[in-house]
């Protein structure tokens, strides 16, 4: 303590002012810190989560991932059509389809101002393939992966792998973000501990608050690419010196700093308090994701009674997609029916065999094919998550639902957590286990066979559910073999109408959750990712 | 008196041990898997099951309890399961709000409630006991979240007073930290004046009956004397027992506060440690709060002897 603060606390409390000289001793509990960032150009944004796991090949959570786009690049990389481009490095391919050789554009760097080498490159791709379904794939076809020279890949198949460059340059649900060898050499069943990428933003390591802030400063050396930036792909032009993401727990608070001006951005808002800032003319609204969400119900295949499909099936007609989106959203502006597995708005889009689930239900039907069934009555273990707004909702609907129907439904409020904890469990339900849930995705993690965990069918190793169904593999194995367009959307379709036939999943429809920014932040790029290259700060 | 001072801060060893057994137990036995939340959503049951003996979570019970026990034995709060950051950095970031929030907080409170209370009890049964004894009421009844909107509708967004929400360390910026903490501050205090006013008043009301209030009125003493003098150092030992346990129930119970106006403290720290099960955070966290219960209460047990020369260790 200075003297000074001493004589000055002290004369203060002979005054009487001890409020006075305790505030003044407040400030002695708190470090110094941050200069003030005024003179740079900064966003603050809410997104919808704090940041916590930092890996973004360890974890497939969006918040993750959003930031593995500010730090880390991508070889290739998907537009607004699913269609793969270069975005680190070109590629060729040979006339056999069996060797893919990436080229690195000239001028990438890693933050910490070595250049990006095939090497990296090499074991970034070979970390991601341990544990991404899609690399698992490529990898199980892999002759050899090398890096050839400084900057060339050279990736070469013992039988050729139509979707590689898609799986390569898939956009959610854990994208191939390279960093040096030295950080990919970690185990891919432990995080990493050195956050440094080559992308636009560089993780500003020292004002990380775990789930509270975090800042991105702009990377002074980055080179974008020439072309438009489109969705994940094209350059990545940087105009601001700084992006703060900033986590606020309650909405209200958000929404209400927002028309304030005292943020610029927030990821989501909840449609329920979008008159508020409707009604503020320095707010703007809209839908920045233009695929939005698709929310589904998971059975369990391993234990009575979803093990039977007929009961499965009752399930499905019991639910009505309607009541599910107009409870859960409200407001039709945000919600869309849609009967397809792979979403609506995806090349794949097919809604066969969902017409109940658009419809509105059929409660007669699904209890005549109950007692078809023989259902004994045996109660349904349905995890009600309780603390997180987009998924609290289904759950109450669909037992309602389901019970009109003739089931008997158990439904257990738990926080989200727990949920994720507890579907994980292969036990019988009276036993820890559980019969079904509800969850949401974002339509890029579902709008391709290949690509959407819920179809994979391969029993004990396939997502929460664990369906083991031979037929489901067999068509999936035809997609990735697949030669054209038509081909692949064919399979597809087969594989939406036996999806629903055995009740893989219920696809229960999609909603959007609108994004609201002050209007001085522009040119925010429409995609499902949030990105904060292009935007701009008037 | 050093003795006893010892003798209490010795004493603190088997409570936190027993608190440390507590909480480990507790996080171990209670639902959820910060494995599971670590893989995120789209991952299997074989990849969370190798994350977690990665995590060490797989080994008996006994043994992660040895191993964290040796580890804080050496000062080692460890890392969080989730985010990979030091326990200690990730709660010293915290405390700061929480412990200048309640540090305003009480000054507000007893600013205001100490004289309500005295006059409340001076004027027993008058107006003026009963508007004191109404708002008392009121703070206690009205829910923290429910004052902190009222207040945010007419003093930041409706008289554009002060901000919405966020914290500036008074380091940083004094008026910075005034200008985002009253808000909060004012919020909080509301139910720790209506307790802290309560309890003056009650004490207050029995130390007015004294003879030797009597007398010294007798004496000629003016009425300012009589009761701050004479009445309210002797009732000061309940109050001080109030305010003391009101500081220690403040850093752990601003999570709503916290959360309302968006301020990074240790309150919401121990809501995302434990929707996120962070074994590490939580447990540092608990023994902390523990840890802060213990001194605060042997503080107050001290300033007893201040207030009342009859009290001696």
């Amino acid at each position: 303590m200075t003297e000074h603060f001493k004589a000055r606390t002290g004369r203060m409390a002979r005054r009487g002012g001890f409020a006075a000289a305790a505030l003044m001793a407040m400030t002695m509990l708190t470090p110094a810190s941050s200069v003030a960032q005024d003179e740079q150009e900064t966003i603050t944004g809410v997104m919808h989560s704090g940041l916590r796991v930092l890996d973004p090949i360890i974890t497939t959570a969006h918040i993750t991932r959003n930031h593995g786009y500010m730090i880390y690049d991508v070889l290739l990389a998907q537009d607004e059509d699913f269609q793969p481009h270069p975005q680190m490095a070109d590629w060729e391919v040979s006339d056999d389809n069996l060797v893919y050789t990436f080229t690195l554009r000239d001028g990438l760097k890693f933050h910490d101002g070595e250049p990006v080498t095939a090497e990296d490159v090499v074991a970034s791709l070979e970390r991601w393939g341990e544990v991404d379904s899609g690399g698992q794939q490529i990898f199980d076809v892999t002759d050899s992966l090398e890096a050839t020279d400084e900057k060339t890949v050279t990736w070469t198949l013992s039988e050729p792998f139509p979707p590689m460059l898609q799986v390569l340059s898939k956009q959610s649900a854990r994208p191939a973000f390279i960093m040096p060898k030295r950080v990919a050499e970690t185990p891919s069943d432990t995080s990493i501990d050195e956050y440094v990428g080559s992308g636009p933003f560089v993780f500003n390591e020292d004002e990380f608050d775990p789930g509270q802030k975090v800042v991105y400063d702009k990377f002074e050396d980055y080179v974008p690419r020439d072309e438009e930036a489109n969705w994940m792909a094209g350059g990545k032009e940087v105009n601001v010196d700084r992006v703060e993401w900033v986590s606020m727990s309650d909405m209200m608070t958000s929404v209400n700093a927002l028309a304030e001006g005292e943020i610029d951005y927030i990821e989501q808002v909840e449609v329920d308090l979008l008159p508020i800032l409707d009604a503020n003319e320095n707010v703007t609204v809209e839908r920045r994701d233009p695929l939005g969400y698709q929310t589904i119900g998971r059975m369990n295949f391993k234990h009575p009674p979803f093990d039977n499909q007929k009961i499965r099936q009752a399930a499905l007609l019991a639910l009505s997609q309607e009541d599910v989106l107009g409870t859960m959203i409200g407001n039709p502006d945000y919600y869309e029916l849609c009967g397809s597995v792979f979403g609506c708005g995806t090349p794949l889009e097919d809604e066969t065999g969902a017409e109940s689930l658009l419809e509105g239900g059929d409660p007669e039907a699904a209890q005549a094919l109950l007692d078809e069934a023989g259902y004994d009555g045996t109660p349904i273990v349905l995890m009600q998550p309780t603390d997180v707004a987009s998924l609290d909702d289904q759950p109450v609907v669909a037992a309602q639902a389901f019970r009109e129907a003739g089931f008997e439904v158990d439904m257990q409020p738990m926080d989200w957590q727990s949920v994720v904890s507890r579907r994980a469990s292969m036990d019988p339900p009276d036993e820890g286990g559980w019969n079904i849930f509800f969850t949401n995705w974002q339509l890029p993690e579902v709008a391709d066979p290949l690509i959407n965990p819920m179809l994979n069918s391969r029993g004990d190793s396939a997502w929460f559910g664990w369906p083991d169904d031979e037929h489901m593999e067999d068509l999936r194995s035809q997609y990735v073999d697949a030669k054209t367009e038509d081909e692949r959307k064919e399979i597809a379709s087969e594989i939406q109408a036996y999806a629903l036939e055995t009740v893989n999943y219920i696809p229960l429809g999609q909603y959007f959750m609108p994004q609201a920014r002050r209007n001085n932040v522009v040119d925010m790029i429409p995609s499902p990712v949030p990105v904060f290259w292009n935007i701009d700060k008037e | 008196m050093l003795g006893y001072i010892i003798r209490r801060i010795l004493a603190v060893i088997p409570v936190m041990l027993i608190v440390a057994i507590f909480v480990f137990l507790m996080l171990r036995l209670s639902p959820g898997d910060p494995a599971a939340i670590l893989a995120g959503d789209s991952a299997t049951a074989a990849q969370i099951e190798k994350i977690r003996t990665e995590l060490g979570l797989n080994d008996p019970l006994h043994i992660q309890f040895i191993t964290w026990m040796g580890q804080l034995l050496q000062g080692d709060l460890g890392t969080s399961l989730i985010s990979k950051t030091g326990v200690v950095d990730m709660i010293a970031n915290r405390i700061n709000p929480t412990i200048n929030l309640a540090l305003m907080t009480i000054i507000i409170s007893v600013l205001l409630a100490v004289p309500m209370g005295v006059a409340a009890a001076w004027r027993h049964r008058t107006w003026v006991d009963y508007l004191v004894m109404s708002f008392s009421v009121l703070g206690f009844s009205i829910p923290v979240f429910v004052i902190g909107y009222i207040f945010m509708a007419i003093f930041a967004l409706g008289l554009g007073w002060f901000p919405v929400q966020g914290y500036r360390a008074p380091t940083e910026d004094f008026f910075g930290f005034l200008l985002r903490a009253i808000l909060p501050s004012l919020t909080l205090a509301t139910i720790y004046v209506a307790l802290i006013a309560r309890m003056t008043r009650a004490s207050m009301l029995e130390v007015l009956g004294e003879d030797y209030i009597r007398t010294a009125r007798a004496k000629g003493v003016k009425e300012n004397s009589v009761l701050f003098r004479h009445a309210l150092r002797n009732a000061a030992v309940p109050i001080m027992t109030i305010i003391g346990i009101g500081f220690a129930l403040l850093i752990g119970g601003v999570v709503v506060t916290e959360s309302v106006f968006n301020i990074p403290g240790i309150g919401r720290l121990t809501v995302d440690a434990i929707l996120a099960r962070d074994y590490p955070v939580i447990q540092a966290i608990i023994l902390l709060t523990a840890g802060i219960y213990v001194l605060i209460n042997l503080l107050i047990d001290l300033s007893y002897t201040l207030l009342d020369p009859r009290i001696r260790y």
